[in-house]
C-alpha cells in the first residue's frame, strides 16, 4: 500500500518538469490532487486486496500480529475449501454458487424477456395516462427490500414459495422489471419507429417489425441492462436471508455471511469464497462499460 | 395507379389528443397533393392513416376503388419515404432496394431487373454495395426512394422527406422528386412544413390547422386569395400584411388613411381585415400621389430585393417588398400606397375570407 502512494506523489513533479509551468500554484495544487486521489484509491482499493491476500494466506500469515503484507506463504488451499467439502464431495458453498448463478440467471432472463417488449410498446404507442403507468411502474422500486420482505415472507408461506428457488427467482424478476422496462424505454426511444413502419409497410406485422428491425439494434441495449439486472440478482442479500433457508437452496451472499459467526472464522475461506463471488460481477460490470460507452451508435439515423 | 379518397377522418389516441379533428381530401389520379401545416396540424397523422400505420377513429380511406379502412399497410399498394429515411442499417444499398421485393416474393430475375431500374432513375449505380452508414444524407434519401420506386406502387407517400438535407441539397431534391412524379405519372401525397416545398412541388396544397383543412387549392390560388386569416398568415415570405379596415365612400380605408382598391359585394357592418402582400405595397418618396405619411422603421437587404418595414400609423407595422433599386434609409420619412389589385378581405370576428 504504502509503495502506492510513494509512486503516485512521485510521478507528480516529474511530469512537471516536462509541461510548461501552469498558472499561479499549478504545482501544489497537481501534488495535491495527486495525494487525494491516491488516499482515496487506497481507502477504496485496500478491502479488496485484502480480501484477495487474505483468500491465499495461510491460516497462520492471516493471524500474524503485525500484519504480513508481504513476506507471507501462497496457498490455494482456501479455494480448494471453497468448491470441494472436507469429507470429499462438493462442499456447501459450491452449491450456494450453482445456486446464485440459476437464481440470477432464469431472474434476469425472465425480467428480460418480460421488460423488453413492455418498454417497446411504452416507447411506441399511444396509451391513457402513460407518465402515470409509467410512474406507477417506477414506484414498486422506491419501497427498500427490507420493508416488503416481511409481507412477503408471509405471503410466500401461504403458497409454499418459501425456501425454494423458484420463490427467489419470482422477486427477483420483479424487481428487475421495473428497471427493465426504465432503461430499455431509453434505448428503444432511440431506435426511430421509422424502421418499424417501413418494415410494415413491406408487408411485415407489427410484431415481426419489432422482432426482424428493432430488436437486432435493441441488442446491445439489452445486454447493458441485463448485466446490471443480473449483478443486483447475483448481489441480492436481504431477500435471500429472509426467504431460504436450507443449503441447497440458499444463495451466495447468506451462504458467505453465514461463514461469520460460530466460535472460529475461518478468514481464509470468507475471503476466497468472496473473491470467488466477486469475480463474475467485476467481469459483468466491464462488459457494461463496453456496451454503455459503445451505445447504440446506428449508421443509418441522422438526426 | 389510383386518387385517393378520405372521408370525414377523424383521429383521437387513447390519451385524448386529438391528432385530425375532420379531414376531406380528394387527391386525383397521378396528382402530386402537398399536404402542408405547422407541426402538430395532423398533417402527418393524416399521411399515416392513409399509408395504414395509424388506425383511424372514424371516416373512410379509399385508394383507387379500394376501401382500406381495414387493410394493414403492406396490402394497400403504396410505398412510404420517411423523413430518417429508414433504410435497414445491417444491408446494403442493393439490398435495401431489393427488400421490399422480396418481401412480396418476386422472382430474382424480376428483382433484379427492378432494382437496377430503380438503381439507374436515381443514379445510385456506385453506392449499390454500401452499407446506409457510409452514404451522405442525401444519398440516403435516393436510396429510399429508389426503395419506394421499386415497388411500382399506387401512390407514393411522403413524409418531409427533404427536411433533414441541408438547403442546397434539398433544391435539387425537390426538383428531383417533381420531375420523377411527373415522369412516373404516381400519385403522390407530400407532407411537408416548408411552404417553399410546397408552392414549388404541389399541384394543389391543403392547408392544415388544428387537425382541420383551411384551404385546398392550386399554388396560386393559395398564394393569391388565403381562405383564412391563419393561411394568409402561413403562406408567405415574408407573409401577408393583415391591416384593419373599414369601408367608407366606396373605397376601403385603414386607420392610417391608406386606400385599397374595395373588392365587390362587401359585406357591411363587420369588423374587416385586408390581407395585402408585400409586393401590392409601394413605399415612396414623402407626399406622392395617394400615399399616405409613414417612416421606415428597418430594411432587410437581400441583394435581388429588400423588405422595408414601414410604420404608417397603422395598429402594426406592414413589410414591403422594394426591388434593389428603389433605396431609402431607416427613420427616413416616405409615402406608403397599394400597388396591387383587390386585396383579400377577412372578417376578424370568423376568421374567414369574405370578399
Amino acid at each position: 500500500m504504502a509503495g502506492s502512494i510513494d509512486e503516485a506523489v512521485s510521478t507528480g513533479p516529474a511530469r512537471d518538469h516536462t509541461r510548461p509551468a501552469r498558472r499561479g500554484g499549478g504545482r501544489g495544487r497537481a501534488v495535491l490532487e495527486v495525494a487525494l486521489l491516491a488516499v482515496l484509491a487506497v481507502v477504496m482499493l485496500f478491502p479488496a486486496l485484502w480480501m484477495i491476500e487474505t483468500s491465499i494466506k495461510e491460516n497462520r500469515d492471516v493471524y500474524a500480529i503485525p500484519a504480513k503484507f508481504f513476506d507471507f506463504k501462497v496457498t490455494m488451499d482456501h479455494f480448494r475449501d471453497v468448491f470441494a467439502a472436507s469429507g470429499g464431495g462438493r462442499s456447501a458453498l459450491s452449491v450456494s454458487f450453482l445456486n446464485s448463478v440459476v437464481v440470477a440467471g432464469v431472474s434476469t432472463v425472465l425480467a428480460t424477456v418480460l421488460g423488453v417488449p413492455a418498454a417497446w410498446a411504452y416507447s411506441r404507442f399511444a396509451m391513457k395516462a402513460k407518465k402515470d403507468q409509467l410512474f406507477f411502474i417506477l414506484s414498486t422500486r422506491f419501497m427498500p427490500p427490507v420493508v416488503v420482505v416481511i409481507p412477503i415472507f408471509l405471503m410466500y408461506r401461504q403458497v409454499g414459495l418459501i425456501d425454494t428457488k423458484l420463490g427467489l427467482i419470482l422477486i427477483y424478476a420483479a424487481f428487475n422489471v421495473p428497471f427493465t422496462i426504465w432503461m430499455m424505454k431509453g434505448f428503444v426511444d432511440e431506435v426511430p419507429a421509422e424502421y418499424e413502419d417501413a418494415a410494415m409497410l413491406d408487408g411485415y406485422t407489427r410484431l415481426q417489425a419489432f422482432w426482424k428491425f428493432t430488436l437486432p439494434l435493441l441488442l446491445p441495449g439489452i445486454a447493458a441492462t441485463a448485466v446490471f439486472a443480473l449483478i443486483f440478482s447475483w448481489n441480492e442479500f436481504v431477500f435471500a436471508i429472509f426467504l431460504t433457508s436450507s443449503d441447497n437452496v440458499r444463495t451466495a451472499p447468506p451462504a458467505i455471511a453465514g461463514l461469520i459467526g460460530g466460535t472460529t472464522v475461518d478468514w481464509g475461506l470468507v475471503a476466497a469464497a468472496s473473491v470467488v463471488f466477486a469475480l463474475p460481477v467485476l467481469a459483468f460490470a466491464y462488459l457494461v462499460r463496453r456496451h454503455l460507452v459503445a451505445g447504440v451508435t446506428l449508421g443509418a439515423v441522422r438526426r | 395507379m389510383a386518387g385517393i379518397e378520405v372521408t370525414a377522418l377523424h383521429k383521437r389516441y387513447p390519451d385524448g389528443t386529438v391528432a385530425v379533428d375532420h379531414v376531406d381530401l380528394s387527391i386525383g389520379d397521378g396528382e402530386l397533393f402537398v399536404m402542408l401545416g405547422p407541426s402538430g396540424c395532423g398533417k402527418t397523422t393524416t399521411l399515416r392513416a392513409i399509408a395504414g400505420l395509424e388506425r383511424q377513429t372514424t371516416g373512410d380511406i379509399r385508394i383507387g376503388d379500394t376501401l382500406v379502412n381495414d387493410l394493414p399497410p403492406a396490402e394497400r399498394d403504396i410505398a412510404m419515404v420517411f423523413q430518417f429515411y429508414a433504410l435497414y442499417p445491417h444491408l446494403k444499398t442493393r439490398d435495401n432496394l431489393a427488400f421490399p421485393l422480396r418481401a412480396e416474393g418476386l422472382p430474382k430475375p424480376e428483382v433484379h431487373e427492378r432494382v437496377d431500374e430503380a438503381a439507374r432513375l436515381m443514379r445510385l449505380g456506385p453506392l449499390l454495395d454500401r452499407r446506409p452508414h457510409r452514404l451522405s444524407g442525401g444519398e440516403q434519401q435516393r436510396v429510399a426512394l429508389a426503395r419506394a420506386l421499386v415497388r411500382r406502387p399506387r401512390a407514393f407517400l411522403m413524409d418531409e422527406p427533404l427536411t433533414n438535407l441541408d438547403a442546397e441539397l434539398r433544391a435539387d431534391m425537390r426538383t428531383e422528386i417533381k420531375h420523377l412524379q411527373g415522369e412516373l405519372g404516381t400519385t403522390m401525397v407530400y407532407v411537408t412544413h416548408d411552404q417553399v416545398e410546397a408552392m414549388s412541388l404541389g399541384h394543389r396544397i391543403a392547408i392544415l390547422n388544428k387537425g382541420r383543412v383551411e384551404q385546398i387549392g392550386t399554388p396560386l390560388e393559395v398564394y393569391d386569395r388565403p381562405a383564412s386569416l391563419f393561411c394568409a398568415a402561413f403562406i408567405g415570405s415574408p407573409p401577408m400584411n393583415l391591416i384593419e379596415v373599414e369601408v367608407a365612400d366606396g373605397q376601403l380605408r385603414s386607420h392610417s388613411g391608406l386606400v385599397l382598391t374595395p373588392p365587390p359585394n362587401l359585406p357591411r357592418d363587420r369588423r374587416l381585415v385586408a390581407g395585402v402582400r408585400p409586393e401590392a405595397l409601394e413605399v415612396t418618396e414623402p407626399g406622392a400621389e395617394r400615399s399616405v405619411p409613414a417612416r421606415v422603421i428597418s430594411a432587410e437587404w437581400l441583394g435581388d430585393e429588400i423588405i422595408y418595414v414601414v410604420d404608417h400609423g397603422g395598429r402594426r407595422d406592414v413589410r414591403v417588398r422594394m426591388p434593389p433599386t428603389v433605396r431609402f434609409t431607416a427613420d427616413a420619412p416616405v409615402g406608403l400606397r397599394h400597388a396591387g389589385g383587390t386585396p383579400a378581405v377577412y372578417d376578424v370576428s370568423t376568421e374567414e375570407l369574405v370578399a
